[in-house]
C-alpha cells in the first residue's frame, strides 16, 4: 500500500505567478475509496487555486463530517482549516469569517452534511450571504456511514442495499436560489473543463457562492439503479452554456458571436464568459433558473453549469456593516475603547 | 473494430522501449530485474540473469561503456541515473557458487563444427551460445591467452586479471577447442578445412598514425596507444619516460595517460583537438584521469614533430576553436596561436581500423570503402554465406557489450545456417509475457514506493596510492549498504502500466493521482495526429523521442493517452483505479538474444 505520493514531478511543469507548481497545492494522499468523485473535486480545487495564484496561507478550508468533509485534508496542506462537527460547518465558518474576513473560505460539505443534519445551517448561511465558496459533493448517499440514502437522492431510486427513496428529494441549487444566493452553479466531478472555471469564478466572487457538484460514490452508489453513478451521469448530463473564466490581466478576445455570448464582470475585474448553447439561457433570472432545473429534471436530464450570478449583490459584511479590518488584527485600544465610550453605547440602549 | 491508432500491445516492442536502459543495452540485459534481485540480496540469481544476456557481468560491471546509464529514466526526474554498471559488479562480487546454474553441455555433439577467429568477447559469446546446443567449437587466437582487447588493452587497474580469467574460463571450460598462439594467415585455407561455418571476431587491431611532418623520423619516440598498451599488458614495457604526451581524446587516450603515470612519467599531458565537453572519452574516464593529476588540454591540434639538431624535442600544436555550422557539424578554425610541447614519448590515440590482409580477395567476401566487410546488420552474414563477422571486426571499434550482442546475433544465425534455414528470413522472435505484480488490494510484489535519494559514489583507493601501482584496481565497488541503497533508486521500468479499455468507468482517479501527469483522458480518433493529442495533455511539453500509450475508444467516446516519458512506475494509478482497468505488469521476455535487432 502506498501512503506516499512521490515528490518527483514532471520536469516541465509550469509555475504560476507565485512560482508554485500545481503540486505545491496538494495535500495528503487521499484515503477515500479509489475512484471516489470527491478526489476529482479535490484535484479541480487544486487546479483552480494554482491557476488563480492563490496564496495557500490566505485560505481557510472548512468542512463538516462525511467523506466529502474529509476532502480538505487532501488539498493545500499549507492552508488553514477547520474540520468541524456534522452539519455545523456553516456556523463555524460564520464565526471564522467574523474574526478574519481577509481569508478565502473554501467550504466542502456533503449532501448528508448539508441537506440532512445541517439543512438549517445551510439555509441560514445562504440567506446571510456569507463571503465563502460553499461546495457540496453530491453523491446521493451518506458515503462515510456506508450508503444510506441522502435527502438529495431522487425519489424512487434504490440504494445499493435495495432500499427505495420514498420522499421528495431536496435540490440544493433550487434552495440556494430561493434563499438568495448570489452565485449558484451545478457541475460534475468528472467534468473538470466545466468545474475548474466555475470554481475560479466562485473563488473570485465577493459574496456567497454555492456549487453543487455531482460526485459519484463508487462504493455505495455506482450501481445500475443509481442516478448518481458514473455511467448515469455521463449519459444524462446537459448544460445550457459553456463558461470560461478570464483573469483580470488577460487580454479579452472576441471569439464568439454577440448574442450567444455574455461577459460578466466580477468585482475584481476578471470576466466570466458564457457561451450559450441554449438561446433561452439567462444567468440573471433566479426564478427562471429554478424552473430550468425542474424542467430538465422532468426530462431525466441533469442541468449543469452556471445557473445564476449576481456579481454586485451585497454580502454579509456589507449588510452587517462590519469594520473592514479583520477582528483578529484590531488592536487593544480599538477593541476596548474605554469606559466613556462604553457608557455612551449603554446609554444608547436606554 | 480498431480504427484508432491504438498502441499495438500484442508485441513486446512498445514495452521493451519503455525499459530504456534495457533497450539501450545492445544485448538487452534485463536491468531492472537484476537490480530487484540485488535489492533482495539474491546476488547469484542477479549474476546468472546478467550472464545469460551479457556473458561477462564481472568484466562489464567494471568497464562497460554503459549505454544504459544515459538512457536511464531516472535522469528525467532527477540529476543522475541509477549506477546500473556498478550494481552489475555487486552481483559479480557477491555471487555464490554458480556451477549448478551453468548450462549442461551435451556429450553427444550435433555434428557441426564451427571455427572462431580471435578470442575477444564477440567470438567467446558465439562459443557460449553454441556449445550448449551441441556444436563443436574451434577457436584460433594469435595471442597466448583469450580475452582480446579486454586483456591486451584495457589496463588491469580498471579490470583485474583475476576477474577476466574467471569469466573467460567459464566459457573455455564448456569445451572450446583452443588454439592459442595460432594466427590465421589465410581464410582460404580455413575454408578448406572441415568447418560448417566460420565466425570472424578479430577486432580492429590497427592503431592509426598521424602523418604530420617528421612522422617518418620519430619511430623511437612515438607509438600508437593501443600497441603501447598491449606491450605494457604483455610486460614488454615496464617504464615510461619523464614527459609523455598523448594525442587524442577517447578512452584509449585516458588509459594511456593513466598507465604512463603509473610507469613513472611525471609530466603527462593529453592534448585533444576537440573541446573538453566534446571529447570522446566517457565522462567518468576523464574525471578519473583528472583525479590522478593528468593535465587535459583541449583545443590543440598537432602540426609537426619537432627536431632540434636532429634530436626529437616534442610536438608543435595549433590552438583551435570548435565552430559548429547550422547542421551541427564541427569545424576547427585556428586561433593563430601555436604551442610547442616538449616531451620524450608521444602516444597516438586517434583511432583504430580493421585490417584483413589474410582474407584473400577472390573468396567472395565484399568490403566497403573503409575496409569493413559488408554484412547484414541483423544476421551478420557476409557475402560468403558460411562466413559471419561480429564485434569490432564487423563495424570498427565499438565496445565489449556491442561485441557480445553481435556474438548472440551471429550464434542465432549460425544455428539457422547449419540447419539449412535462412539466417535473416527464418529468424525466430522472442515470446513475451506481461505478469501482474498484484499481491493484494494495494500490495505489489515490487517496491513501488519511490526512493528520492541521489546517486551513490563508488568508493575508490586513495588517488595518490592509485598512481603508484600498475595493477591495483582503483575502484573498490559498492559495499552492501551502498548497493542496497543504490538498488532502491531503480524505478522498475519493466513493471508496466497496462490499460484495459473495457473496464474503465472514466472516473479520472488515475489521471488525478498520477504524480507525473502521464495520464490524459482526451478527445481523439483515427485522424488525430500526435500533436492533436499532445495539445490536450496536462503537460504539453513532451519528449518527442518517447512513445505514447494510446487506448481504444472508451464509453464516452474519449480515449486514454499515457505519455510514457516520465512515468515512475509507482503503481498509484493502478491503486487508485476502482475497477482494475490499470494493472502493473512485469515484462518477461524469453530468449532475449532474439530481441537484438
Ligand atoms: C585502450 C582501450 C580501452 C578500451 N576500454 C574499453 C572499455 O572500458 N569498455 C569497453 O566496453 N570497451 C573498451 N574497449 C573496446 C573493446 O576492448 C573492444 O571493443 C572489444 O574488445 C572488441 O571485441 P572483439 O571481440 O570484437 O575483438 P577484440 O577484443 O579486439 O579481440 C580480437 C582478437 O582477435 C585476435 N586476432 C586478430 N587477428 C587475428 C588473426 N588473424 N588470427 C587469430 N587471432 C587474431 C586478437 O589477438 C584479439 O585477441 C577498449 C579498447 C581499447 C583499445
Ligand atoms: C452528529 C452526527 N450524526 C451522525 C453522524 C454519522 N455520520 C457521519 S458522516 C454521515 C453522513 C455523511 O454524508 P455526506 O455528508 O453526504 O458525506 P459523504 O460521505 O456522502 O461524502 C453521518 C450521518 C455523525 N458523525 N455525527
Ligand atoms: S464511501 Fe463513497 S463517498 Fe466515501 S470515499 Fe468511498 S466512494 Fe467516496
Ligand atoms: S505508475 Fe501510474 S501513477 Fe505512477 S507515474 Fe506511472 S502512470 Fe503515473
Ligand atoms: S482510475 Fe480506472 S476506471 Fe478510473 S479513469 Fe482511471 S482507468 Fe478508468
Ligand atoms: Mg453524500
Amino acid at each position: 500500500m502506498s501512503f506516499q505520493k512521490s515528490t518527483f514531478h514532471h520536469p516541465r511543469l509550469k509555475v504560476n505567478d507565485l512560482g508554485l507548481t500545481y503540486r505545491d497545492y496538494e495535500g495528503a494522499l487521499s484515503t477515500l475509496c479509489a475512484g471516489c468523485g470527491h478526489d476529482s473535486i479535490t484535484s479541480a480545487i487544486i487546479q483552480a487555486c494554482y491557476e488563480l495564484s492563490i496564496e495557500p496561507h490566505k485560505v481557510a478550508k472548512m468542512s463538516g463530517i462525511g467523506c466529502s468533509s474529509k476532502a480538505p485534508n487532501y488539498f493545500m496542506s499549507k492552508a488553514h482549516g477547520f474540520n468541524s462537527v456534522h452539519g455545523r460547518m456553516p456556523s463555524v465558518t460564520t464565526g471564522a469569517n467574523m474574526a478574519n474576513q481577509a481569508l478565502l473560505y473554501l467550504a466542502m460539505s456533503g449532501d448528508g452534511d448539508s441537506a440532512s443534519i445541517g439543512f438549517g445551517q445551510f439555509a441560514h448561511v445562504v440567506r446571510r450571504q456569507l463571503n465563502m465558496v460553499y461546495m457540496v459533493a453530491n453523491n446521493g448517499v451518506y458515503g462515510l456511514t456506508k450508503g444510506q440514502l441522502a435527502a438529495t437522492a431522487d425519489k424512487g431510486v434504490k440504494n445499493k442495499a435495495g432500499e427505495i427513496s420514498l420522499f421528495n428529494d431536496i435540490d440544493l441549487c433550487s434552495m440556494a436560489l430561493q434563499l438568495g444566493a448570489s452565485f449558484v452553479a451545478r457541475s460534475f466531478s468528472g467534468d473538470k473543463k466545466q468545474l475548474v472555471p466555475l470554481l475560479k469564478a466562485a473563488m473570485s466572487h465577493r459574496g456567497f457562492a454555492f456549487i453543487d457538484i455531482i460526485s459519484p460514490c463508487v462504493t455505495f452508489n455506482n450501481h445500475p439503479a443509481s442516478t448518481r453513478s458514473y455511467d448515469y451521469v455521463h449519459d444524462h448530463i446537459t448544460t445550457a452554456a459553456v463558461t470560461d473564466f478570464i483573469p483580470i490581466k488577460t487580454e479579452i478576445t472576441t471569439d464568439c458571436n454577440v448574442g450567444d455570448c455574455e461577459d460578466i464582470c466580477l468585482h475584481d475585474g476578471s470576466i466570466m464568459r458564457i457561451k450559450k448553447l441554449d438561446s433561452e439561457y439567462d444567468t440573471r433570472n433566479a426564478h427562471k433558473a429554478i424552473m430550468d432545473i425542474e424542467e430538465h429534471k422532468k426530462k431525466g436530464e441533469i442541468l449543469t453549469g452556471l445557473l445564476y450570478f449576481k456579481p454586485t449583490a451585497s454580502h454579509f459584511h456589507e449588510i452587517n456593516n462590519t469594520c473592514d479590518t479583520p477582528l483578529n488584527q484590531l488592536t487593544q485600544d480599538a477593541l476596548c475603547p474605554g469606559a466613556r465610550i462604553l457608557s455612551g453605547i449603554n446609554d444608547s440602549f436606554r | 473494430m480498431l480504427t484508432l491508432k491504438k498502441t499495438d500491445t500484442r508485441h513486446y516492442q512498445h514495452f521493451l522501449k519503455v525499459v530504456d536502459c534495457q533497450h539501450a543495452c545492445p544485448a538487452h540485459t534485463p536491468v531492472p530485474e537484476y537490480i530487484r534481485l540485488i535489492a533482495e540480496k539474491r546476488y547469484t540469481d542477479a549474476y546468472m540473469l546478467n550472464w545469460q544476456s551479457n556473458v561477462f557481468p564481472g568484466i562489464l560491471g567494471r568497464v562497460c561503456d554503459r549505454p544504459c546509464e544515459p538512457a536511464c529514466r531516472r535522469t528525467r526526474v532527477e540529476e543522475k541515473p541509477v549506477a546500473i554498471c556498478r550494481l552489475k559488479r555487486v552481483a559479480a562480487d557477491n555471487k555464490g557458487d554458480i556451477s549448478a546454474y551453468l548450462p549442461i553441455i551435451p556429450t553427444e555433439k550435433n555434428g557441426k563444427r564451427i571455427a572462431l577467429i580471435g578470442a575477444g568477447p564477440a567470438s567467446l559469446t558465439v562459443a557460449r551460445d553454441l556449445l550448449p546446443l551441441g556444436y563443436e567449437v574451434v577457436l584460433f587466437e594469435r595471442d597466448a591467452k583469450a580475452g582480446g582487447m579486454m586483456r591486451s588493452q584495457i589496463p588491469a587497474f580498471r579490470l583485474p586479471e583475476t576477474v577476466l580469467d574467471e569469466e573467460l574460463a567459464l566459457i573455455i571450460d564448456m569445451g572450446v577447442e583452443c588454439h592459442f598462439g595460432e594466427e590465421i594467415t589465410s581464410l582460404d585455407k580455413l575454408l578448406h578445412a572441415n568447418f560448417d561455418a566460420i565466425f570472424i571476431g578479430t577486432g580492429a587491431p590497427n592503431g592509426r598514425w598521424l602523418k604530420i611532418p617528421n612522422h617518418e623520423k620519430v619511430a623511437k619516440h612515438v607509438d600508437t596507444g593501443i600497441s603501447w598498451l598491449a606491450n605494457v599488458s604483455f610486460e614488454h614495457i615496464d617504464s615510461a619516460p619523464k614527459r609523455v604526451v598523448i594525442l587524442g581524446g577517447g578512452n584509449t587516450a585516458m588509459d594511456c595517460c593513466r598507465t604512463a603515470k603509473r610507469l613513472g612519467a611525471v609530466d603527462v599531458k593529453v592534448l585533444v583537438r576537440s573541446s573538453f565537453a566534446a571529447m570522446k572519452a566517457s565522462p567518468w574516464e576523464k574525471e578519473d584521469a583528472a583525479a590522478e593529476g593528468i593535465e587535459i588540454m583541449p583545443n590543440y591540434t598537432p602540426t609537426e614533430y619537432v627536431f632540434k639538431d636532429d634530436k626529437f624535442i616534442g610536438v608543435n600544436f595549433d590552438q583551435v576553436k570548435s565552430v559548429y555550422d547550422k547542421a551541427g557539424n564541427r569545424k576547427l578554425t585556428t586561433t593563430g596561436k601555436t604551442l610547442l610541447v616538449e616531451c620524450d614519448l608521444v602516444l597516438v590515440a586517434v583511432g583504430q581500423d580493421t585490417v584483413f590482409p589474410w582474407i584473400e580477395g577472390d573468396l567472395g567476401i565484399k568490403f566497403n570503402e573503409w575496409q569493413q566487410p559488408i554484412v547484414d546488420p541483423m544476421s551478420l552474414q557476409s557475402s560468403l554465406n558460411k562466413v559471419f563477422f561480429g564485434g569490432d571486426a564487423a563495424f570498427g571499434p565499438k565496445n565489449i557489450i556491442t561485441a557480445v550482442a553481435n556474438g548472440h546475433q551471429a550464434a542465432i544465425s549460425i544455428d539457422l545456417f547449419c540447419a539449412d534455414k535462412d539466417p535473416l528470413t527464418e529468424r525466430p522472435d522472442s515470446s513475451f509475457n506481461l505478469v501482474s505484480q498484484k499481491m493484494g488490494i494495494h500490495e505489489w510484489s515490487y517496491q513501488s514506493n519511490i526512493d528520492h535519494q541521489a546517486r551513490n559514489l563508488v568508493p575508490h583507493i586513495d588517488w595518490q596510492q592509485a598512481v603508484k601501482e600498475l595493477t591495483a584496481e582503483v575502484e573498490l565497488g559498492f559495499d552492501e549498504r551502498l548497493a542496497l541503497e543504490e538498488a532502491h533508486r531503480c524505478l522498475n521500468c519493466d513493471v508496466h502500466t497496462v490499460f484495459t479499455e473495457s473496464t474503465c468507468i472514466e472516473c479520472s482517479a488515475c489521471e488525478d493521482v498520477c504524480p507525473m501527469d502521464c495520464i490524459n483522458f482526451i478527445e481523439g480518433d483515427e485522424n488525430s495526429s500526435r500533436n492533436d493529442l499532445v495539445q490536450q495533455f496536462h503537460v504539453k511539453d513532451v519528449n518527442p523521442e518517447q512513445d505514447l500509450l494510446i487506448s481504444d475508444k472508451l464509453k464516452t467516446g474519449h480515449i486514454m493517452v499515457k505519455d510514457e516519458d516520465v512515468c515512475l512506475h509507482c503503481g498509484l494509478c493502478a491503486e487508485r483505479c476502482p475497477t482494475g482497468a490499470w494493472d502493473m505488469k512485469k515484462l518477461v521476455i524469453d530468449n532475449i538474444g532474439a530481441t537484438i535487432k
